[in-house]
């Protein structure tokens, strides 16, 4: 009846887990509870969980990845406990089927629920605005999209109470992911969480894909849109080339898990290294398409903050474009280790080293942005220079692993940790985060704290440092990484000053919370009254903040690169754009869909995990209802009339435009 | 802002020469071997190259920030300045040519260094057969017939010619003092070619993650003179039971920090029949402990 589910599967005997769960449960009864009392289920369900509106759904994507950024945090802290004690021979306090779990967890999390959900929620509520449209291509298929993240990510959690989650790494390298060497549900947890919300960034990959190429406002050309739209373009077309082959891949394995086929098995033909081309053709674009939009993000930020326009905008496009082609093309450097003679790791040594030439360019320009500006050091372009400082360095540690002989000896060592966290945290947080503080004022209204916003870049800027430096020496002594304890005592020291950089991350983690809180709570003063609190240069600050659900009442006439500040310079202001005539708006009505689908999501995957059959059937066919349903939805739009929108500018509709 | 830019640079300066404070005779810092010696090199001459343009960026990007504030009134504020050709060109070309200089290394030293490649020596190279198993090493001396698990002999100043597989999962052969690493696959042969120039113990271990004992998959590595090498042959010969196919088996299951162990004589042709998987590791008991 349930399959592989027992009560065994709950591990009661683990008290860090039981622990864990605890808090995690009473947290979300307490939420729960406190919606319920407050009786604001009615207006989530109206206003946010079925909301097809990409502001929203943006919004949703980034609390996700905030939330699961505490998750996955909770995994690095405990790590770093653990190598901070396990010295000698000391055991520390994580025994290896615990551990192996844990570093699984938290790079599985970090790239595919932190990193993407902020990335893809910044892209989200950001693109449309600046292209000057009213909304996505999809509207609904964008609802969907997140929905199936959220699914991913709730299977993900529920690996931590039930059963286990993968002891194999966060990219399950057979033949220790098969099914000979991983018998437990851990593997089937991660592959199945993967592949639906593998499914859902597909599907988002290809909504933006089509809004930038299809939906811009009139006038604006391929070269007047805005450098953080190309580098969406770039991660978008990345994740419609590349996500199809991890879910192919994905498949792959699980045929061989789950009906006994040998395509990366060690026996009957299989061949694991096919798994390592394939992951690694789907792994090496991932990358890009995380650090590109965050590239965008700091273009956009440098500019602003400057005052001047982006230094060098055909430069930018240009290796924008030259990187996500290239990204392609260097996959094997992953594997250089693994034999594939020196023509092959020369030839991808050098495509390697080739994409490190537009990305130089890109901070060149960047720098010279700077040149000439009248810089207001306000919190985006604090995270702005601390990337620019940060970033470098990352980027010529990464040269370095290009040359195969270097690779050779720093492969899987902690100064390749060291190098992606360099180039992680120090690109893609950074870049997020620089991309909420300066957002935040368009989404909500109002500005956040300057000062704890200060406060969390410098716990950020600093713990980095802390963190990742004593990682690359230890790299150099010979550590390697997944590692759950060591011999050598004098690699104690320097795995202490790593862990007192982990504290101090997570003393800007728990500042960003204090934050929000702080900056909620005194909205009242910091609202942004003119929609421009920055003196932006594109068009999502030429309407109020927050903007309404049309986004653009009228669309914006579009004639040069930096549509709004062109605008302001010929003397009109944000007033003037919106001053009417006004005519009805077609939105597009909140749709329960992507809920629904995710609920079955979870049940079919669940399901599938615990080889509950008749579960699986169930969610099948209930997905397929839902679509079904969705097919033959007919009110699908809703009329919001030419007085509405006028009230909302408040003016008056005149009677003839109305009619 | 002056202040914290000042501790900002000064921390960062102090904690980028963490890597050089490492102590340098362990691990990729204190090579002892040919092969090491080179890699040291190309990572201490590209760290260089790359360096000369870093460190003028990260400075620049500091001095740019702190000149043009807009608190300061000499500075100049140039509001519509985006684009110069000249500066387009040389924000190209720099990284361009040091692309080109670092490209040239990668390829030329790609082929010198490739672990296939023959140690050039006066010495006749030993022949060492790998074996990593859940989570043990088994190296076979294929010449003199003897086995060994979780210590590797060498003699010094003799090239090393390994050839590798896998029992089971993935691993990584690395000795960081004597250089590169290559990955051992189930099903698949690999080659490395290693040399130690003093005499002296070697940590190695996996360097590619495997399953719940792999942290204990260290094994030491014993450059010794050779007549050393040929009376722990010896004596290897004299000692333990033979690696024949029921030894093998027992072998084979999982285990953890093994102590090394010697065996005298191994079956013909074991390596063979272990990377074509004529003979398969009993897996089922991998997670077991």
């Amino acid at each position: 009846m349930l399959g592989k589910l027992t009560w065994a599967a709950i591990p009661f005997d683990q008290p860090i887990v039981m622990g864990a769960s605890g808090v995690v449960g009473l947290a979300i009864a307490a939420i729960l509870g406190f919606v319920t009392v407050k009786g604001w289920w009615p207006y989530l369900w109206r206003e946010w969980i079925t909301s097809v509106d990409h502001k929203r759904i943006g919004v949703m994507y980034f609390l996700l990845g905030l939330v699961m950024l505490v998750r996955g945090f909770s995994d690095a802290i405990m790590m770093r406990t653990q190598l901070a004690l396990a010295a000698g021979g000391a055991q520390g306090y994580l025994p290896p089927e615990h551990y192996d779990q844990i570093f699984s967890a938290h790079g599985t999390i970090m790239i595919f629920f932190v990193a993407m959900p902020f990335v893809i929620g910044l892209m989200n509520f950001v693109v449309p605005l600046q292209l000057g449209v009213r909304d996505v291509a999809f509207p609904v298929l964008n609802n969907v999209s997140f929905w199936l993240t959220a699914a991913g990510v709730l299977l993900v959690n529920l690996s931590l109470f039930v059963g286990e989650f993968a002891r194999t790494g966060w990219l399950a390298y057979p033949p220790l992911s098969e099914l000979a060497y991983s018998p437990g549900v851990g593997v089937d947890y991660y592959l199945w969480s993967l592949q639906i919300s593998g499914l859902g960034t597909l599907l988002s990959g290809i909504n933006l894909t089509t809004t930038i190429l299809k939906l811009r406002a009139p006038g604006m050309g391929y070269m007047r849109m805005p450098v953080f739209c190309w580098t969406a373009l770039a991660s978008n077309l990345l994740v419609v080339a590349a996500f199809p082959v991890m879910t192919a891949t994905f498949a792959m394995l699980l045929l061989d898990r789950y009906c006994g086929f040998h395509f990366f098995t060690n026996d009957a033909g299989g061949n694991p290294m096919m798994y390592i081309n394939l992951i690694w053709i789907w792994g090496h674009p991932e990358v890009y398409i995380l650090i590109l939009p965050a590239f965008g993000m700091f273009s956009e930020v440098v500019a602003t903050f400057s005052g001047k326009p982006l230094f060098g905008y055909r430069s930018m496009v240009m290796a924008t474009m030259v990187i996500c082609m290239l990204s392609f093309v260097v996959w094997l450097h992953h594997f250089f280790t693994m034999g594939a003679g020196a023509n092959v790791n020369g030839f991808f040594g050098i495509m390697t080293m080739i994409i490190a030439v537009p990305t130089g360019v890109k901070v060149f320009n960047w720098l010279f942005t700077l040149y000439g500006g009248r810089i207001r050091f306000s919190v985006p372009i604090h995270w702005t220079l601390g990337f620019m400082v940060t970033f470098v360095i990352g980027g010529m540690t990464g040269v370095l692993m290009a040359i195969p002989p270097a690779d050779f000896v720093l492969h899987n060592s902690l100064f390749l940790i060291a190098h992606f966290h360099n180039t992680a945290i120090g690109g893609v947080v950074f870049g997020a985060m620089a991309g909420y503080t300066y957002w935040f004022p368009k989404a909500f209204g109002f500005k956040l704290d300057e000062r704890l916003g200060k406060a969390v870049f410098w716990c950020w800027f600093i713990g980095f440092y802390l963190a990742f430096m004593p990682l690359y020496a230890l790299g150099l002594m010979g550590a390697t990484r997944r590692m759950q304890h060591y011999s050598d005592p004098h690699w104690q020291p320097l795995m202490l000053v790593a862990f007192s950089g982990a504290i101090l991350i997570l003393l800007g983690i728990g500042l960003t919370v204090v934050q929000l809180v702080v900056s909620i709570r005194t909205r009242e003063r910091r609202r942004d009254l003119t929609g421009d609190p920055w003196n932006g240069r594109t068009l999502e600050w030429s309407m109020p903040s927050p903007p309404p659900a049309w986004n653009f009442a009228l669309l914006p006439p579009v004639e040069t690169t930096d549509a709004y500040w062109a605008i302001k310079q010929q003397g009109h202001d944000s007033a003037q754009l919106t001053a009417g005539p006004y005519v009805p708006v077609h939105v597009p009505r909140s749709n329960p869909t992507g809920f629904f689908l995710s609920f079955l999501a979870v049940v079919l995957g669940f399901a599938l995990i615990w080889h509950i059959w008749w579960m699986a059937i169930a969610g099948l066919f209930g997905s397929l209802a839902v679509g079904l349903v969705q097919a033959w939805r007919t009110d699908a739009e809703t009329v919001i009339s030419a007085e509405e929108v006028a009230a909302f500018y408040g003016k008056q509709a005149p009677e003839e435009i109305a009619a | 802002m002056r202040p914290r830019i000042e501790i900002v640079i000064r921390g960062v300066v102090l904690i980028m020469l963490a890597p050089l404070l490492a102590s340098c005779d362990e691990g990729v810092l204190g090579p002892d071997g040919p092969i090491g010696q080179a890699e040291l090199t190309i990572l201490y001459n590209a760290t260089a190259i790359m360096l000369a343009v870093i460190i003028p960026v990260m400075l620049l990007t500091m001095g740019f920030a702190w000149w043009f504030r807009a608190g300061n009134g000499r500075a100049r504020y140039l509001p519509n300045w985006e684009y110069s050709g000249r500066i387009e060109m040389i924000v190209w070309s720099i990284p361009a040519l040091v692309i080109v200089f670092l490209g040239g290394i990668a390829w030329i030293s790609s082929h010198d260094l490739d672990p296939p490649r023959a140690i050039e020596s006066a010495t006749a190279p030993l022949d060492v057969e790998v074996v990593s198993l859940d989570w043990k090493w088994l190296f076979i001396y294929p010449n003199d017939g003897v086995a060994s698990v979780n210590r590797l002999v060498v003699p010094v100043g003799t090239p090393v010619r390994f050839r590798l597989t896998s029992a089971s999962v993935m691993n990584s052969f690395f000795v960081p003092q004597l250089g590169s690493q290559i990955y051992t696959m189930p099903g698949m042969t690999t080659q490395l070619n290693l040399q130690a120039d003093r005499p002296g113990v070697y940590k190695g271990f996996s360097a590619q993650f495997s399953g719940d004992g792999f942290s204990d998959m260290w094994f030491d590595v014993a450059a010794v003179p050779a007549g050393q090498f040929t009376a722990w042959v010896e004596t290897a010969k004299t000692q333990g039971q033979a690696l024949d196919a029921a030894a093998y088996g027992e072998l084979a299951r999982p285990s953890k920090a093994l102590p090394p162990i010697t065996y005298p004589s191994v079956a013909p042709g074991l390596f063979e029949t272990i990377s074509s998987r004529r003979v398969s590791a009993d897996a089922s008991s991998h997670q077991e402990h």
